[in-house]
């Protein structure tokens, strides 16, 4: 019953109960970090089982009937982010612990903040409420990301903070606008309101669903928008970077539970307002990652450039507004929230362990521990530059074959394939450059251990991918009935809000 | 009336970008600020403006004001405080560390 709430306050009270036991040892509390994360795990996969058949679970918050209050709705889609997040969580913790998280201080504390708020934005049917979680997110990220400090780190912070307080307010005035014309903010009550729209109020809707449009690009980190991101995703520590893997989907996933239900086919005047922008946009994202890739100079900096890329792929998908292009889309976003976090952990670790050269390009040193780093990169990197036979390629597929049916089909495919190619020689480079040209001396300064929680970590990551691939026509069946549950989104209004006529009556006995 | 807060809208908006694309991490600052107040303000009339009226209903009342943005425009204040706190923090750490208030970092 109140199993949907479940994902959000957990993270709250471990949070909480962080912040008030600051006295006790670092074991300890990473024992209770680590506790509750762990403990999403099984929340999510039994979310995951309650909606795999279709049905919408809705909460409404004080049991105040929707559309006035504000409901939390698991789909199939939510669910599956909240499972992605907690895969991603609990090995960027296990990671963390093998000494990040003693670099400054409440590190646990903030990372389960940080949780609360990307539960909260997957589980939410509420606009406003969105926003509220975005902010929490927001917050605990920019401490995250000044976790140990560094003028570097101080730098990037700066400008992602300011490019999304910017994004706040643009999401403020979108709220704004959209309530101004409909008079609510319930994700399922805007959706039954839209097609009523008169020629004179569609405008504002309009405008308001665009100035939406732009903020979720920017939390995705959508070109022109998303030049922030590989800087300050390069300057975070390997764990934080991690867990941002999924921040750039929280941008994504708004676009995709928001757009087909509020702004689909069925939305009479404003009906597919986001189609002519997300598209074009996706492929210019796509193409200028896959150029970042190539043009970083360390390892770090062309993980956070593969991001871009990923994000990049990923609206391609997005903006085929298909149910093909969604089934596509949720599988890609599966695959690239894990391999992206493994590439942050694997850069991390690498950087870490070459004591002289660091993860720049650059012959310097050998490479310690060569065997074990150099698989935990092989299999990481084969699966991001998506060659068979692991998920980054079934993924790749899924977007081509999706957007095969679409106009401009043979404009989205050379931009796709030569992207690919491009990454391709990109990491083959890098992989080269670290594991290959090494430097004959040895380095002056041995190296350090490897600790077994860092190669777990990473190890567990990629053991999901492989899973991806090998449990592959479960997971692409998964993709397509959550694309068809997005598709229709006639099931997800008449869960949240009831029969029509109920709604009505609702509304007349409150007036 | 509605002229009148479109007005103030509009200014403290425009003023709000202008002192945002300064260079320095205060005139940032301070647009940030301005931008969320002109935010508020919009949120704040986004349920109409309804003139000389109870707060929010009475008896016998035909129009009142719509309680929903004024729940909403308090949530975004607290917000809106809260970050900017973070912001000044920020800012002035990065002083210190980058020796500067330039917002890319330094004395440039």
């Amino acid at each position: 019953m109140h199993l949907v709430i479940l994902p959000v306050l957990l993270p709250l009270v471990a949070g909480s109960l962080l912040l008030l036991t600051a006295g006790l040892g670092d074991a300890a509390r990473r024992a209770i970090g680590l506790a509750a994360t762990l403990a999403l795990l099984p929340l999510a996969v039994l979310l995951l089982d309650r909606v795999a058949d279709g049905t919408h679970l809705v909460y409404a918050l004080g049991d105040w009937a929707p559309p006035f209050g504000i409901v939390l709705v698991a789909d199939r889609l939510a669910a599956v982010m909240l499972l992605l997040t907690a895969i991603v969580a609990l090995a960027s913790l296990v990671y963390a612990g093998a000494g990040d998280d003693t670099r400054g201080p409440q590190y646990h504390a903030l990372f389960q903040f940080q949780l609360l708020g990307i539960n909260g934005a997957f589980l939410t049917g509420d606009l406003f409420n969105l926003f509220v979680f975005f902010e929490v997110l927001l917050i605990a990220s920019y401490a995250l990301l000044l976790h140990g400090l560094g003028a570097q780190r101080v730098g990037a912070a700066m400008h992602v903070v300011v490019l999304n307080l910017i994004g706040s307010a643009l999401f403020l005035f979108a709220v704004g606008t959209l309530y101004g014309v409909t008079g609510t903010l319930n994700l399922a009550d805007l959706a039954r309101v839209m097609p009523l729209l008169g020629p004179d109020t569609a405008p504002l809707a309009r405008s308001g669903a665009l100035l939406l449009l732009g903020v979720f690009a920017l939390k995705a980190a959508l070109l022109p928008l998303g030049f922030w991101l590989p800087r300050a995703y390069a300057a975070a520590t390997g764990a934080t970077a991690a867990l941002f893997a999924v921040l750039t989907k929280v941008g994504v996933y708004a676009i995709l539970r928001v757009y087909p239900l509020v702004f689909g086919p069925g939305a009479g005047e404003v009906a597919n307002v986001a189609a002519a922008w997300v598209l074009p946009v996706a492929l210019v994202t796509l193409a200028f990652g896959a150029l970042g890739v190539l043009a970083s100079r360390t390892l770090r900096t062309s993980a956070g450039w593969m991001v871009v890329y990923s994000v990049g792929t990923l609206l391609v998908a997005v903006g085929l507004f298909s149910e093909a292009g969604y089934a596509a889309a949720v599988y890609y976003t599966a695959h690239s929230t894990l391999a992206s976090a493994a590439l942050f952990l694997v850069s991390d670790l690498i950087a870490r362990q070459r004591v002289v050269g660091g993860d720049r390009f650059e012959v310097v040193d050998s490479m310690p521990h060569g065997t074990v780093l150099g698989t935990l990169f092989f299999v990481t990197a084969v699966t991001i530059a998506g060659l068979p036979p692991l998920s980054g390629f079934v993924g790749k597929l899924l977007v081509l074959q999706a957007a095969s049916a679409a106009p401009g089909a043979v404009v989205i495919w050379s931009v796709l394939l030569v992207a690919a190619l491009v990454v391709i020689v990109a990491v083959a480079r890098a992989g080269s450059a670290l594991f290959w040209r090494t430097a004959a001396e040895a380095p002056g300064a041995p190296a350090p251990a490897l600790d077994g929680r860092s190669v777990g970590a990473i190890a567990g990551l990629l053991a999901c991918v492989v899973g991806l691939v090998a449990w592959g026509g479960a997971a692409t069946s998964y993709a397509w009935s959550t694309a068809r549950q997005l598709a229709d989104p006639s099931g997800y209004v008449a869960a949240v809000l009831g029969s029509d006529a109920s709604v009505h009556e609702r509304r007349r006995s409150l007036r | 009336m509605e002229a009148l807060v479109a007005i103030a809208i509009g200014v403290l908006t425009g003023s709000g970008v202008y002192l945002m694309l300064r260079a320095r991490t205060f005139p940032v600052l301070l647009g940030l600020t301005l931008l969320s107040y002109a935010v508020n303000l919009f949120l704040f009339v986004s349920g109409r403006i309804v003139v000389a009226s109870a707060p929010l209903t009475d008896k016998g009342l035909e129009t009142y004001p719509d309680p929903i943005p004024q729940a909403l425009v308090l949530t975004a204040i607290v917000i809106g405080f809260g970050m900017t706190a973070l912001l000044v923090v920020l800012a002035l750490r990065a002083i210190r560390d980058t020796g500067g208030d330039h917002v890319d970092g330094g004395e440039r």
